[in-house]
């Protein structure tokens, strides 16, 4: 391979080096290249999967009012590479912007404005089955707005009072009014305030990227979430990448296992190759080959088989699975490569010493009964013609002699 | 888009176009995709079938680079 062959982010570094070292650094450059036509995927698949099997298979539960499961180790893994939609334990970094950054108070206040609170966490609500009346007892404004549109009558300035004529009405409106979410941002169940140096950094349980990176007085430079497609959704696939990328890092790490990030990149790499991200499976990449074959193999396969029938569909037996299932050699390694000569170069003479017969006598290629069948099967046969081509050319004595006695 | 997870975006310029294609020996619509409406290249001006150079920087294997297509949402 030549220098100028050599990748941008590569060459950039070659600048600053004198000649042999160059030379060093390119050889061990090229010794570090993958050959062409190696299984990367496969190789990737199984080191990934292999430690696989060491991690925890726990989800971790928390009893309590709120059923909290938080998936580690293999449940997560396969969180990410199934890109869930809604993960087990979305959580956020959320680091302030540079003036009020090491403002506890400035923290506090942030936290506050972060953390979703339902009407029932701050106030009492009572019903007063007797009068059928249904009493809530509040001092913040913010409840005030909301209960106004409910009831007129104010008793009393901090108590309301909802009247209706059964009890399963008033339960509804109780219902209702449980789930209103009064301050915050919806989906953040926890904000804790840590000090990390000397500025106050947010952790939150919950994520919702779209409405926290809309707030001011964040730093949207270092924000970040753990759940991968509100990421994509929020910075594009390139962001949606580097946190698959990450977050498999981080779960393999926390198992202390060994794996080459570069197999984790090819994976993230091609959970993302069509701008969006894709879940490895059925539902994305193994979903979405071009092969009818290949996705027939993999799940689902009466469904392919009967739709590729219905549309038509071509399969141009360019993969493994497909290859495989008709017992062709697989594109892999030595089996990508054709053998190709130059016509200039060709041997004159056909290789093996299998000497050319003229034209006319194709018949007397192959077994000797099955040349027989095939002469027997002419209308005529010019039988010292074909003696003196099979001198000519294999000579089997077998055959010259059935020949022979064919004349009379 | 300014957070540290997302890497610098690009537009390349035809020569660097056809310069990539030689080297990789591809057409562009072998390459990586990205879509028109993605956060990553708000700004960007970028048309359908420009091809964006993306300049990762990468944990262990250092700055690096990748490049993507233009497609439609």
């Amino acid at each position: 391979m030549i220098e100028r062959d050599i990748p941008e982010s590569i060459a950039d570094r070659l600048e600053s080096m004198d000649k042999n070292k160059r030379k060093e650094f390119l050889d061990s450059y090229h010794k570090a290249l993958v050959e062409p036509g190696e299984a990367v995927g496969t190789i990737a698949a199984q080191s990934i999967g292999e430690p696989g099997t060491q991690m925890t298979l726990r989800t971790f539960h928390y009893a309590g009012v709120v059923e909290l499961s938080v998936p580690l180790g293999l449940p997560r893994l396969i969180e990410i590479i199934d890109a869930r939609r809604n993960p087990k334990d979305p959580r956020m970094i959320i680091h302030l912007e540079k003036d009020i950054r090491k403002d506890e108070k400035k923290a506090n206040e942030m936290a506050k404005k972060l953390l979703e609170v339902f009407l029932p966490d701050i106030c009492d609500m009572k019903i007063d089955v007797k009068n059928n009346q249904l009493r809530i007892e509040t001092n913040d404004e913010d409840i005030k707005k909301v209960l106004m549109k409910y009831t007129e009558d104010e008793t009393g300035g901090d108590v309301y009072v909802i009247e209706k004529e059964s009890l399963y009405d008033l339960k509804k409106i109780q219902n209702k009014l449980a789930k209103k979410r009064i301050r915050g941002v919806k989906g953040i169940k926890k904000v804790f305030i840590r000090k990390e140096g000397d500025e106050y950094v947010l952790y939150t349980n919950g994520s919702n990227m779209k409405v926290v990176y809309g707030m001011s007085g964040i730093d949207k430079k270092r924000i970040i979430s753990n759940d991968i497609r509100q990421i994509y959704e929020t910075f594009g696939v390139e962001a949606g990448r580097n946190i698959i990328v990450n977050e498999a890092v981080k779960v393999l790490e926390d198992q202390d296992l060994d794996v080459d990030i570069r197999h984790i990149m090819l994976v993230a790499d091609q959970m993302t190759v069509t701008g969006e991200i894709q879940a490895v499976g059925r539902q994305g990449i193994s979903g979405s080959k071009e092969s009818v074959l290949a996705r027939a193999s993999f799940e689902e396969t009466e469904k392919h088989i009967l739709m590729a029938g219905l549309r038509g569909e071509v399969d141009t037996l360019d993969g493994v699975p497909e290859n495989i299932i008709i017992g062709q050699p697989i594109p892999i390694g030595t089996g990508m490569v054709k053998l190709a000569i130059k016509s200039s170069l060709a041997p004159k003479k056909p290789i093996e010493g299998k000497k050319e017969t003229a034209g006319e006598n194709k018949v007397l290629d192959g077994k000797v009964s099955d040349v027989k069948k095939k002469i027997e099967k002419l209308d005529s046969a010019d039988y010292k013609a074909l003696i003196e081509a099979e001198k000519k050319g294999e000579n089997r004595k077998t055959l010259l002699k059935w020949l022979e006695s064919q004349i009379d | 888009m300014d957070n540290e997870l997302v890497p610098k975006h690009e537009i390349l310029d035809e020569k660097e176009v056809e310069k990539l294609l030689q080297l990789y020996n591809v057409t562009p619509r072998q390459l990586p995709k990205i879509k028109e409406g993605d956060p990553g290249i708000m700004g960007l001006d970028a048309k359908i079938g420009d091809i964006i150079k993306i300049t990762r920087n990468e944990l262990v294997v250092g700055r690096n680079i990748y490049y993507r297509v233009v497609v439609r949402d």
